[in-house]
């Protein structure tokens, strides 16, 4: 909570202290009963479907806690951590993000019609509770659901990292040959790593020719037949040629709209005929040579 | 000779190594002194040697095309060695074009690709 300054505030969150305290040991009091209506209440909703009952029922019994910790301190640490270790088991399982916030303001509703209940007598209290409660409650509404969509775009991005190297290896086929399986969607981004990856690759292992098969992306854009181009450009200034296998049709077209010299690309139809290409030039070196 | 370049000569070829970044005025210089090694030496080609360079400009990029011009009227051959893939990859997305140049990984690629196309040239 943040520091007030005039006496008339301070006097309200003195209120507002021993308020939240009543509420607080209320809210202890009743847990058992408080805790198998918030579950009754999601199984109603059809919420959390993918775990059995006593998985809910644990998690459950620890977010209650949390929560109630969390109306009594105003810290949301504890419970931030909890979400995320609790997102980091619920999300491999398929739990979705509208589960999450659902049953979240389930307990908000189901912990405020206690209230109401108990306070319904007094109006002016009742009133007092609920200033109280509100801010709090929706603070750990917010607190939760950002700590389960932060997790998600966690493991999003470790998934898409992983992916990235998986996809794009650079193999030695044989002394100054390298190939170049691109498979899946390429974008920017993933060009612009290809290139560098496969730049790499030619100063390591002192390659001549790299064949780049593009066999297994359906499409690209403009920018991203661009980008291959500038591979193939940067490649030629470190000394190694570079032969494009595996375009279909679609991706020729696209080519031939953007209206690029086509005089600088090296093709063929597969990777066999790539290879080929690229034994010839290597060989023209060989058999030549004094 | 100013700035941190070498010209040495190697049986028929001259090998030109470039070891720092230039000013342009040391690019224009060592443009001249190479001609000029040119003329003093038979040279029948000529290596010039780049990978010390973290930047390649367009005015490096003429620099070096005016030298295989020069080279090639005396009957050279020129190849550019060393070019670093930052480097490789800065000049292609400025589009900086070094044709008709020839390029090699590094110095003894840019002599073996020498030595092939002067015997190729001798047994035409």
């Amino acid at each position: 909570m943040s520091s007030r300054s005039s006496s008339a505030e301070d006097v309200e969150s003195r209120v507002d202290d021993s308020l939240l305290r009543e509420l607080v040991s209320l809210l202890r009091d009743r847990r058992t009963e408080l805790r198998e209506e918030w579950v009754h209440r999601i199984t109603d909703a059809d919420l959390l479907n993918v775990m059995t009952p006593e998985e809910i029922f644990g998690e459950v019994t620890a977010v209650y806690d949390n929560y109630v910790d969390v109306l009594e301190t105003g810290s949301v640490e504890t419970l931030r951590a909890y979400a995320r270790d609790l997102s980091e088991r619920i999300i491999p399982r398929g739990v979705e993000t509208d589960e999450v916030l659902g049953i979240v303001l389930l307990l908000r509703d189901v912990l405020a019609r206690a209230l109401f209940v108990h306070y319904v007598r007094d109006g002016e209290l009742l009133n007092s509770i609920f200033n109280a409660y509100e801010p709090a409650a929706n603070r750990i509404a917010v607190t939760v659901s950002v700590s389960f969509v932060e997790e998600r775009e966690r493991v999003i991005r470790e998934q898409q990292e992983a992916i990235r190297e998986l996809s794009t290896p650079v193999l030695q086929v044989r002394n100054q040959l390298l190939i170049l399986p691109i498979i899946g969607v390429l974008d920017a981004e993933r060009a612009r790593q290809l290139t560098e990856q496969l730049l790499g690759a030619i100063q390591s292992s002192r390659a001549k020719v790299v064949v780049i098969d593009i066999t297994g992306v359906g499409t690209i854009d403009q920018a991203v037949a661009n980008h291959i181009f500038q591979a193939v450009e940067a490649a030629q200034l470190m000394g190694a040629s570079a032969i494009i296998t595996g375009l279909s049709a679609k991706i020729a077209q696209t080519i031939v709209e953007l209206g690029v010299d086509l005089s600088m690309l090296t093709t063929a139809g597969d990777l066999q005929g790539g290879l080929e290409e690229a034994e010839r030039i290597l060989g023209l070196g060989a058999t030549d040579a004094p | 000779m100013s700035g941190p370049v070498s010209i040495l000569s190697r049986g028929d070829y001259l090998i030109a190594s470039i070891q720092g970044d230039l000013s342009d005025a040391e690019v224009v210089e060592f443009r001249d002194d190479v001609a000029e090694r040119l003329g003093s030496h038979d040279a029948r080609g000529v290596v010039v040697e780049v990978a010390a360079l973290d930047v390649i400009d367009s005015f490096v990029a003429r620099a070096l095309r005016s030298i295989a011009v020069t080279a090639r009227l005396r009957g050279a051959e020129t190849v550019i060695a060393g070019i670093q893939p930052e480097v490789a990859i800065a000049m292609v997305h400025f589009k900086l074009d070094l044709a008709p140049l020839r390029t090699a990984l590094d110095l003894d690629d840019a002599l073996e690709l020498l030595q092939r196309s002067l015997y190729a040239r001798a047994n035409e």
